[in-house]
């Protein structure tokens, strides 16, 4: 008897696991619809990615290798934590590169680099259902995607532009998948839509508190909702990332100092080191090498 | 006035246990004509609107509707889709709390364009033109078309609420006491909006109201219930001036006059 504790492999107990893996199987084979899943309590709280966890859990096995992001970054507290939760729990081999990972678990972004056949891309989903805002009651929501009313959706995307002028969703932005289910793409940037669809790797979405899981199938069309005169935008930058010179990623904002000054980086965190390795330089990246 | 009714009802009951919502019901309504259902509170006319506009499901009896295609149909076996299609589409349904049959927190605007974009309209720039139109036709300046109806006063709302129910041109509008809760200058001119509307589009309408003088200044037909029946029913000047019914006399004479 050794002095560890005894638990199973990744956490959850077997017929927990094979209760998600149900929910998966069904939500694959429907994709886009929410399959309502037991969600257990995870030795976290709510909102930090129970449903992600739980979804990973259930389809590690020992040979996998582990990747986890929290807005892109490999490093942040969310990902740090979740990444040695797995790595404690079952032993698995972990990566911050993309290329290495065959799970990878994403909490708001998609990564820069195409995902293919063999990966698995895992959501943490605050809130599953995008009708939620304008239709609060859940018997209703469940009664309008049997019946594919959706024109509620639109009359969100109606009120970005008679507020604002132009769509103004710049994340969770809804979509339809393979023409029928209206689907919460979990709050990833609107930047992100396009690499939903026809993905080569398969996508899973967790939702621990409101016990929900949704997928979308390899090779499945996902289109963003829009209207004939505004049509679906990603985010434009004006600037190539200040470390890697990359245009064409989603950029993060960096305050530097009080005096206004800042820069646009990569927010994603390998994709950006890949490319300084490679020996892409941006304007700010002597400044940064200088300062460490 | 078009030969064929639009709405048939036969024989419709609605029971709540042992207790009586309305029974034994039945009549036709024909294209083009209002029909005003009176009587007391309690007297099943609610009842009576909720059994017709599917919102109930009638114990007994038979409501047929003739569709845009020429055939009648059963409501209660039509496909909940359908039904739901219909409700959106070729009807109405005006509540006597706006609040109820509008959203709220998006602006009037979107409340009048909702039921275009349910129906697959896509394009902004239409359903907004769309959306001005009809809040002309309802006397609500354009200015206000991105304000949400919670910045709106009772009767603002209550015109809201009829566009966004006429936006689709419906052929039948259900409503129930549209007039109620609003003071007398407001309904006068409510009224007269809805007068206006009704004859313009040919709509056909049920009017549940406990207001005589709704009935007398809207419908054409007129039914009196009470205890879940209808005790009376004619043209609204007949009824109104020559009543038979001992209740319905009663009823009559307790219009107060000023």
């Amino acid at each position: 008897m050794n002095d560890l504790a005894t638990y199973n492999f990744a956490y959850l107990d077997e017929q927990t696991k094979r209760m998600i893996r149900r929910a998966i199987l069904k939500a694959i084979a429907i994709p886009g619809y929410q399959v309502p899943f037991a969600s257990r309590e995870m030795p976290m709280p709510y909102g930090w990615g129970t449903g992600g966890v739980q979804v990973t859990a259930s389809i590690l096995g020992p040979d996998d290798v582990l990747k986890v992001i929290d807005q892109g970054a490999d490093d942040t507290t969310n990902a740090v934590s979740i990444r040695a939760f797995f790595q404690k729990v079952a032993n698995v081999a972990v990566t911050t590169k993309t290329k290495e990972a065959t799970i990878i678990q994403t909490r708001h972004r998609i990564p820069e680099e195409p995902l293919r056949e063999s990966q698995t891309l895992v959501y943490q989903v605050p809130i599953p259902e995008p009708l939620r805002f304008l239709e609060p009651r859940e018997t209703e929501t469940r009664k309008m995607h049997a019946l594919e009313e959706y024109g509620l959706m639109h009359v969100k995307l109606y009120e970005d532009i008679a507020r604002n002028g132009h769509i103004a969703t710049t994340y969770a932005y809804p979509v339809k998948v393979e023409g029928r289910y209206v689907m919460d793409p979990s709050p990833t940037p609107k930047f992100d839509n396009p690499k939903m669809h026809r993905s080569e790797a398969l996508q899973l979405f967790g939702a621990g508190r409101e016990k929900r899981i949704y997928a979308v199938p390899p090779y499945t069309q996902v289109v963003s909702l829009d209207f004939e005169d505004h049509p679906f935008e990603i985010q434009k930058f004006d600037r190539p990332c200040a470390l890697c010179c990359a245009e064409n990623v989603y950029l993060d904002e960096v305050v530097l100092d009080d005096r206004g000054g800042r820069m646009f980086v990569c927010s994603d965190t390998d994709h950006c080191e890949d490319r300084r390795c490679a020996g892409h330089a941006g304007p700010m990246l002597a400044i940064e090498e200088a300062a460490e | 006035m078009s030969a064929v009714p639009l709405l048939k009802v036969n024989d419709i009951s609605k029971f709540y246990g042992n207790r009586i919502g309305c029974r034994n019901v039945s009549f036709e309504l024909y294209p083009g004509e209002v029909l005003a259902i009176v009587g007391e509170s309690g007297s099943g006319k609610t009842t009576l609107l909720s059994c017709l506009s599917t919102r109930l499901m009638p114990t007994s009896g038979i409501v047929e509707y003739h569709m845009r295609d020429g055939q009648y149909r059963d409501l209660a076996r039509m496909a909940e889709a359908e039904r739901r299609f219909l409700m959106r589409t070729d009807w109405g349904f005006v509540h006597q709390n706006p609040a109820e049959g509008l959203r709220m927190t998006v602006s009037a605007g979107a409340n009048v364009g909702e039921r275009l974009m349910a129906i697959g309209d896509r394009h902004y720039g239409k359903i907004r033109v769309a959306a001005k139109d009809w809040l002309a036709r309802v006397e609500i300046d354009d200015g206000r078309i991105d304000d949400q109806p919670r910045a709106f006063s009772g009767g603002m709302r209550q015109r809201l609420q009829i566009a966004r129910n006429l936006v689709t041109s419906p052929r039948l509008v259900f409503m129930d006491e549209p007039t109620g809760g609003l003071d007398v200058s407001v309904q006068a001119r409510l009224l007269d909006l809805l007068r206006g509307l009704v004859h313009d589009l040919g709509l056909s309408a049920i009017i549940v109201t406990h207001d005589l003088a709704v009935a007398r200044l809207l419908s054409h037909r007129m039914m009196v219930m009470k205890d879940g029946a209808v005790i009376e029913q004619g043209l609204t000047d007949r009824v109104l001036d020559d009543p038979r019914e001992p209740y319905t006399q009663l009823l009559v004479s307790s219009i107060l006059q000023v």
